[in-house]
């Protein structure tokens, strides 16, 4: 089945192992994806909020530039925000001539246009559990989860999309399709209430007690119910539930250990590839000890090069001093 | 020889109603000089005895053979008038009213538009009825024997008012007993008396009177017929208990080996035996045998209970039977379902152990449900120490339903209490309003604030398990915004109750197709009237009562029952009843045969007279919708009293006098 891949910036740097373990997932159930020529930044959760039409714009040129592959019209983001505002933007062009007259006038500076409703945009979730199937992708597994006690979790994005008319793919409140693919995969999933709360999102470069309370509201529920590792399907959340893992004990006084990897790295692993090529072993919270379980050993990845301190040359000149503005 | 028309023309007032914005008088006046009309008036309140004496004396004295009262919708006051008619010896479809009214004066503000739309309304009205045809009522007999569907506190209430009258009752029931939704609770708000206590003893005159036959684990198959005579195919389902033969002794429900959840009496939350009596007091005594789980239907040995039954009354072997009966009227009284729980997940029902829903607590309240009585939590043991009640579950919530289940708040004012006498422990009430509108009802409100219970306002948002902190460890816990102080909180507590509201059957689309009656968009059956005719339909010997209707407490759906008893009665009284005649015809000459017309009546009133080949109406079924008229290929189908040659008329009226005017303006 052919796909047109909408990987967004997070999977380029801070989630490059949910890119490489996606690629590898992909390929392996027999999916061709074909990567959006010249994608810019879907504008994230910040640029909405500022400027509506401009945000549009910025989003529906992806759209644009997705709709040149007429091959297919599934435009398939791994990423919940990038998911989520696709998928807005679409929508509301569809519902909105003024706004799709607006966007396509910005969109003509660069001879591109896009009519609401061209593409259907999914959630990499939505397109392995239902094109693909949890019996399809059970019947290939060849390292099963077994003893493997996971959370799953959703995040807040990916459910969101229930506009009028179209439903989103699983429930809002208590989804459940991330619970039946790691089922598939012979993992034990772990009851969990705050599947689909909030990660925090930017919430620690704002107000860190506020974003530190809702990771730690997190992993706490995850330790209580006697989870190994957290899945995860969002860049977002897996960076604020695995980097700020740390910052959030030492400001909570707490000494959580729980490990978050992606849904796909997982979903590779119980397909019997290796750890490395799944970018497992770039998370900052140890998932050894849990993987050891079901005996992937994870090479340990090579401690970065501490970046060189700019050599101090004596003659060099004060900075000017900035007053004022 | 055809009389020359000789129209009297009325135009009512209605105190300022009509008279407020349209010029009564100038009306009347214009009136006057239209073509038939030899007699305009205008009077205060066309509808008083005054006013109709006004028409009946025209009748007499001026030769009047035709009239139009312009007044208010036809619903209200088209008996009253074709009455009048009657009285002074003018057939009545002879008459013809013009709604100035609802269709006028109350949705018009400008005067000077509004006196115009009068003249159009009553212009087009003068126009058809000298069109119309004298029409003869057909009056049909009434079968004084009554069919009651639903053996509830509200269909018991039905049966016996009509049986102790002396007429013979058929009493279906779907469950192996009579005893509703009412037989499962333990109290009554607002006077907290014995549910059981007061609702056995109905039951048992129910099951007993010489006038009713119980028809229990039972289902109306086919209606057929109309108002007074109603053909009804019952199916009998097969008990596997020969009713002859059992003395209700429960051994072979003591005896039986295989225990199945009851989701039926005990709402999930209590066991039965694959042959039982759904609860001690049932009637009839005698039990059936589930034969889903029956271990004998399944695997083919057993038989257990046929070994311990003292009188031999365990037959393996019968068969559903189908037993026709007939009745003149029909009243249904099929209940509700309660909404289920598990559809808002996010109040964990299902999920999170000690969540129940109201159901759940009314059983386990009960003293001879399966806890006993006791409130525990779902171990089966601990008793709580703090437990929250939601309202508002499933109702006044737009992802649901719209409506306020009307019972929810008094029942959630009730659990309060018997939480705290059983238990002692906390209770939260988290409710959007509270709604306490009847006798008693208020007081019963203030009497449990007066016993401590909290009372948080704002619609919960979760209820979940993941503790925050040491505090809500182990327990459950409520996120709600409290509005009056105007803050989030989090209650934890150990236990929680889903006031979930009511919901309708979920077949009551498919039994209202049965019986010929419409459904709401809630799926509620739609009554006549709202206001003056609630508990008729617009099927005529077919009635609905109690909470098929919409929600509604125990005093209210008994006072519907007795109040759908009483308009059969008063039907039965009558012995024959006059029919509508403005009903369809076939034209035999023209009609084809092709049975179209058949399949678009929504009133089943067209049968097929297979000697002839052609379509034939039965006037006594139908209500004259006129869809038949529209369908036929032929043209064959005529309306009375709708003829294409009066409806264009009435048109012509109205667009001439409307063409004066702008005649006039230019």
């Amino acid at each position: 089945m052919k796909y047109t891949y909408f990987p967004g910036c997070s999977l380029e740097r801070n989630a490059a192992a949910y890119h490489i373990s996606t690629l590898a997932v992909t390929q392996a159930l027999g999916m061709e994806l074909v990567e959006v020529e010249d994608w810019n930044c879907c504008g994230a959760t910040e640029y909405v909020s500022l400027n509506l039409t401009a945000s549009y714009a910025l989003i529906a040129r992806n759209l644009a530039q997705a709709a040149k592959n007429t091959e297919t019209r599934e435009l398939v983001a791994p990423c919940s925000a990038c998911y989520l505002n696709l998928r807005k933007c679409d929508h509301y062009m569809a519902q909105s001539p003024a706004l799709a007259e607006k966007v396509n006038q910005a969109l003509a500076a660069g001879g591109l246009a896009y009519q609401g409703g061209t593409l259907r945009v999914r959630h990499l979730l939505d397109v392995i559990v239902s094109d693909i199937g949890c019996d399809a992708v059970a019947a290939k597994v060849t390292r099963p989860l077994k003893g493997l006690r996971i959370v799953p979790y959703y995040g807040c994005m990916i459910v969101r999309p229930g506009y009028a008319g179209q439903t989103a793919f699983d429930n809002v409140e208590q989804p459940t399709t991330l619970d039946t693919l790691l089922t598939a995969l012979g993992a034990e999933v772990v009851p969990f209430s705050l599947k689909a709360a909030c990660c925090g999102g930017h919430m620690t470069q704002i107000s860190e007690a506020t974003g530190f309370e809702l990771i730690r509201r997190l992993v706490k529920a995850a330790t209580d119910g006697g989870a190994d590792l957290i899945a995860a399907l969002c860049p977002m959340c897996q960076l604020n539930l695995d980097a700020f893992q740390g910052p959030m004990n030492k400001h909570c006084k707490t000494n959580y250990h729980m490990p978050v990897l992606y849904f796909t790295q997982l979903l590779g692993l119980a397909l019997g590839m290796d750890a490395k090529p799944l970018g497992i072993g770039s998370e900052l919270v140890d998932a050894r000890p849990a993987l050891a379980k079901i005996g992937v050993a994870v090479p340990l990845a090579e401690p970065a090069a501490a970046p060189k301190k700019p050599k101090r040359d004596d003659k060099s000149l004060p900075m000017p001093r900035m007053s004022g503005v | 020889m055809i009389e020359r028309p000789r129209v009297g023309v009325y135009i009512c007032h209605c105190g300022s109603n009509i008279a407020g914005v349209v010029d009564v008088a100038e009306v009347a006046q214009w009136a006057g000089g239209l073509p038939n009309v030899v007699i305009s008036r205008d009077y205060k309140f066309m509808c008083s005895s005054l006013g109709q004496e006004l028409i009946e004396k025209d009748i007499q004295e001026s030769g009047v053979n035709r009239v139009v009262v312009a007044s208010c919708s036809p619903h209200l006051h088209e008996p009253t008038f074709r009455n009048a008619c009657a009285r002074a010896g003018l057939n009545p479809y002879l008459f013809e009213m013009a709604n100035i009214r609802e269709q006028d004066s109350w949705v018009t503000s400008d005067k000077l538009e509004a006196t115009k739309k009068a003249k159009a309304l009553v212009a087009a009205a003068v126009s058809r009825v000298a069109h119309q045809d004298a029409l003869n009522s057909l009056f049909v007999p009434i079968d004084p024997n009554v069919l009651v569907v639903g053996g509830g506190v509200t269909g018991i209430q039905a049966a016996l008012e009509i049986a102790n009258s002396g007429h013979q009752v058929y009493l279906v029931e779907r469950e192996p007993s009579l005893g509703g939704h009412m037989a499962q609770f333990d109290k009554t708000f607002p006077t907290l008396d014995c549910s059981a206590c007061i609702l056995t003893p109905k039951m048992f005159d129910a099951g007993n009177h010489k006038n009713i036959q119980l028809l229990t684990w039972s289902e109306v198959e086919k209606v057929e017929g109309y108002i007074g005579n109603f053909t009804v195919t019952i199916r009998k389902r097969a008990r596997y208990v020969d009713e002859s033969k059992c003395n209700g002794c429960g051994v072979c429900q003591e005896k039986c080996p295989t225990k199945v959840v009851d989701e039926v009496f005990e709402a999930g939350l209590g066991y039965r035996k694959a042959v039982y009596v759904p609860f001690p007091q049932a009637v009839p005594k005698f039990p059936v045998i589930d034969r889903e789980n029956c271990t004998f239907f399944k695997k083919g040995v057993c038989k257990i209970c046929q070994k311990v039954c003292p009188t031999g009354a365990i037959d393996y072997e019968q068969q559903d039977t189908l037993m026709t009966v007939k009745v003149g009227n029909i009243i249904l009284a099929t209940g509700y379902d309660l909404f289920d729980a598990r559809r808002i997940p996010q109040y964990g029902f299902g999920r999170l152990p000690n969540v129940f829903t109201s159901l759940e607590f009314e059983r386990m309240t009960n003293a001879a449900g399966p806890t006993g009585g006791k409130v525990v939590m779902r171990d089966g043991v601990t008793q709580p120490k703090s437990v929250a009640i939601i309202h508002c579950v499933g109702s006044r919530d737009r992802n649901y339903h719209n409506y306020c289940s009307a019972i929810c708040c008094m029942q959630s004012l009730k659990f309060a209490h018997l939480v705290g006498e059983k238990t002692g422990a906390d209770v939260y009430q988290c409710y959007i309003d509270i709604r306490t509108p009847a006798k008693a009802y208020d007081e019963f409100y203030q009497r449990i604030i007066k016993e401590g219970v909290h009372f948080v306002r704002g619609k919960v948002a979760e209820v979940t398990d993941a503790a925050r902190g040491p505090e809500e460890a182990g327990k459950t816990i409520v996120q709600v915004e409290d509005t009056l102080i105007g803050k989030q909180r989090r209650i934890p507590v150990d236990m929680v109750v889903l006031s979930a509201g009511l919901q309708a059957r979920a077949d009551a689309k498919e039994v209202g197709k049965k019986f010929g009656i419409s459904c709401s968009a809630d799926a509620w059956f739609i009554e006549k009237h709202p206001k003056l005719d609630p508990v008729a339909t617009m099927t005529d010997g077919v009635f609905v009562a109690g909470a098929c209707q919409g929600p509604k407490d125990i005093p209210a759906s008994v006072a519907q029952g007795a109040a759908a008893a009483a308009r059969v009665l008063s039907i039965i009284g009558q012995g024959q009843i006059e029919i509508e005649a403005a009903t369809a015809i076939v034209d035999e000459e023209s009609c084809v045969g092709c049975k179209e017309c058949i399949a678009s009546c929504p009133y089943t009133a067209i049968e097929f007279l297979e000697d002839k080949q052609k379509a034939h109406v039965v006037e006594a079924l139908c209500k004259g919708c006129g869809t038949c008229v529209g369908t036929c290929l032929s043209k064959s189908i005529k309306l009375r009293h709708f003829t294409d040659e009066q409806l264009v008329a009435e048109m012509i009226g109205a667009m001439q006098t409307m063409k004066s005017f702008e005649t006039v303006e230019v």
